[in-house]
């Protein structure tokens, strides 16, 4: 399918999303007729896992083994549904890929979330979209209503015997609820404050219900294992991990975008394909899976871009959405504006986070001003090994904050003793402050 | 000022088909706010009634949400993204261009109750960056420079 760029290939470059009929005339839908009417929900399931698919989301777990904690038909304990829930939350710094997938193909949703339901035993399907995306948000909800006319959502999903309701949800803002406790939370109308686990999701979810939560691509991916099969998913990718991935790269690159390549693609072919770096086109470093990931330099250009690779190679893959700075870029500056950010949407349950990242982006603002202190750094340091990735806290915002200052503080030691001995930003000094 | 009723009746709907009136407060405020630019007191304590929840759980959700108003705002809505990718292209240079020129900062509205400032993360617009996002619709615009700011305001009046 269009140059092995299954999930994007047939997307229309002003994001004009398709009519069903446009979008059966396309092949869709195939998959979801013959996977209801021909295989069993483990067999869609078991496709899955065989496929490889890692979660897109951030954590990169795999899909097929979150599904096997779901409760098969008749055997949850109570009465009432599963849910299975897309997470369009997207807010990481630097992460838009979602977006492109939610208004661009979401026919390709909902194919995959039928799907998902099926192979997880769910018969609600809920779509949580943030506020600003409005126009993804309309376009799932005529797609989710073309759907249901045409039967296949609602009652005996085309004769199959499978019953299944979709909707969307549309969000507010708060960067929290995108962690998956918390958007559960908030579809039970509470505010947005993770639970603690276990229990998981799978054995008590939304209303106490078993649930299951996966990324927007993650579920994009799903119609396309059933319609070719396994193998052909594997083949897509260049490493172990299955299928292509929704690539982003912005920051410092001269043409900036998405781009649906192989699985395991490395990030120097990426930022080639976004036009080379940009501002003294030498590359100082880069995230490559969105604010919360730890930096990468020159040295990892060749690294295969996948979970496990990056995971190997000191980062993580994160939302697969990279940021670049060229040289004329401070990473201070860029550490700074993320810890305002993940100091803002701290949800304030645990003091770590809520105290701690305020008083860590405050630290790196006076730094970068030049008017830091050497303790400053070991401050820096203590918390980062207190609150670290996998560190104390609640939820995984704070290990996250904690991944480009960690990363940071050991890459650019020494800039940043050098921010404190010569009283201002040598790089701002050199090239200007927004130099791009 | 009272709903009008095909906000109660939309209420309604969503209660009845999208998991109860737990789950439809959020939906209920977002859609008064977009019928009324913001959530006043006696928006919020009607949708309670017709959910049957309280006025304080009501109120517990509206001020959690960010982007849930419950203060006027201008009728013209500017989101400038704060994000990484967008500071990396100068978007703090427009940021304060747009200060300038409209005398408020992030938070506030102009004197004249036209136009509202708010800082928001990464509007999923990297590709533009630096971007903003505008308007009741929240279109995205970008990549914005200084020069553009006329532009900028014209477009979040629509
Ligand atoms: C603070 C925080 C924010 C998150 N935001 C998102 C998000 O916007 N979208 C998303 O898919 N996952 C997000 N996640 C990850 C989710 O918790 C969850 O792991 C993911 O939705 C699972 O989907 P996947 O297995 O398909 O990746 C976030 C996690 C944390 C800790
Ligand atoms: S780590 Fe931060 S966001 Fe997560 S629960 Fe604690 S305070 Fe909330
Ligand atoms: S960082 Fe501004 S749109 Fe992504």
């Amino acid at each position: 399918m269009t140059e092995h760029k299954p999930l994007t290939g047939r997307a229309r470059p002003d994001r004009r999303p398709h009519s069903l009929d446009e979008w059966r005339k396309l092949g869709g839908y195939a998959a979801v007729e013959r996977g209801l009417k021909t295989l069993s929900p483990e067999q869609v399931l078991d496709m899955v896992d065989d496929a490889n698919l890692n979660g897109r989301g951030g954590a990169g777990f795999p899909a097929a083994k979150k599904w096997r904690f779901m409760p098969k038909s008749g055997q949850s304990p109570g009465d009432g549904p599963s849910y299975f829930i897309v997470n369009g939350d997207e807010m990481e710094p630097g992460a838009f890929k979602d977006r492109v997938l939610l208004e661009a193909v979401p026919h390709q949703l909902v194919e995959g979330a039928i799907l998902s339901a099926y192979a997880t035993h769910s018969s609600e399907i809920i779509v949580l979209i943030r506020d600003a995306y409005r126009d993804a948000i309309a376009n799932v909800t005529r797609a989710i209503a073309e759907a249901e006319a045409a039967g296949y959502l609602g009652r005996n999903v085309r004769g199959s015997g499978f019953d299944v309701k979709m909707w969307v949800h549309p969000s507010a803002g708060r960067y929290i609820v995108g962690e998956e406790t918390a958007l559960i939370e908030a579809l039970e109308g509470k505010r947005a404050v993770p639970r603690k686990r276990p229990p998981f999701p799978a054995q008590s979810g939304l209303w106490g219900r078993p649930t299951t939560v996966n990324n927007v691509e993650t579920v994009s991916c799903v119609s396309h294992i059933v319609a070719n099969g396994a193998q052909w998913f594997r083949a897509l990718s260049c490493t172990e991990e299955g299928g292509t991935k929704v690539f982003g790269v912005s920051g410092r690159v001269n043409r900036p975008g998405i781009f649906e390549a192989p699985m395991g693609t490395p990030a120097g072919e990426l930022i080639e394909q976004a036009g080379g770096v940009s501002g003294t086109g030498v590359l100082r470093c880069f995230q490559p899976g969105g604010g919360a990931s730890g930096f990468l330099g020159p040295d990892a250009l060749d690294v295969p871009l996948d979970f496990g690779h990056v995971a190997k190679a000191g980062s993580m893959f994160g939302t697969g959405t990279m940021i670049v700075l060229d040289q004329s870029a401070c990473p201070l500056a860029v550490i700074a504006r993320h810890m305002a950010f993940y100091a803002r949407e701290s949800c304030g349950w645990c003091t770590p986070c809520r105290d701690g990242l305020p008083w860590v982006a405050q630290i790196m603002f006076r730094l970068e001003r030049g008017e830091g202190r050497m303790e400053d750094l070991d401050v820096l340091r203590e918390t980062v090994a207190i609150a670290g990735p996998r560190g104390r806290t609640f939820c995984d915002l704070m290990g996250g904050a904690m991944a480009p200052l960690g990363t940071g503080l050991a890459r650019f030691g020494d800039l940043f003793e050098a921010h404190v001995r010569e009283g201002c930003c040598p790089i701002a000094r050199q090239y200007g402050r927004t130099a791009a | 000022m009272t709903l009008s009723t095909d906000l109660r009746s939309a209420i309604t709907h969503v209660m009845d088909h999208h998991g109860g009136p737990r789950a439809a407060m959020l939906e209920s405020l977002r859609m008064i706010q977009q019928a009324h630019g913001w959530v006043c007191d006696a928006h919020l304590e009607e949708a309670a009634d017709i959910l049957g929840v309280s006025n304080a759980e009501m109120e517990d959700i509206a001020t959690f949400y960010s982007l849930i108003f419950r203060q006027p705002v201008g009728e013209r809505l500017i989101l400038m993204c704060d994000g990484a990718s967008c500071y990396l292209n100068g978007g703090e240079d427009v940021r304060d261009a747009v200060m300038a020129r409209l005398g408020i900062g992030f938070g506030q509205t102009t004197p004249d109750g036209k136009y509202t400032l708010i800082n928001i993360c990464c509007v999923g617009g990297c590709d533009h960056a630096p971007a903003a996002v505008i308007g009741r619709d929240r279109k995205l615009v970008g990549p914005l420079t200084a020069d553009l700011i006329d532009e900028i305001l014209g477009e979040a009046a629509k």
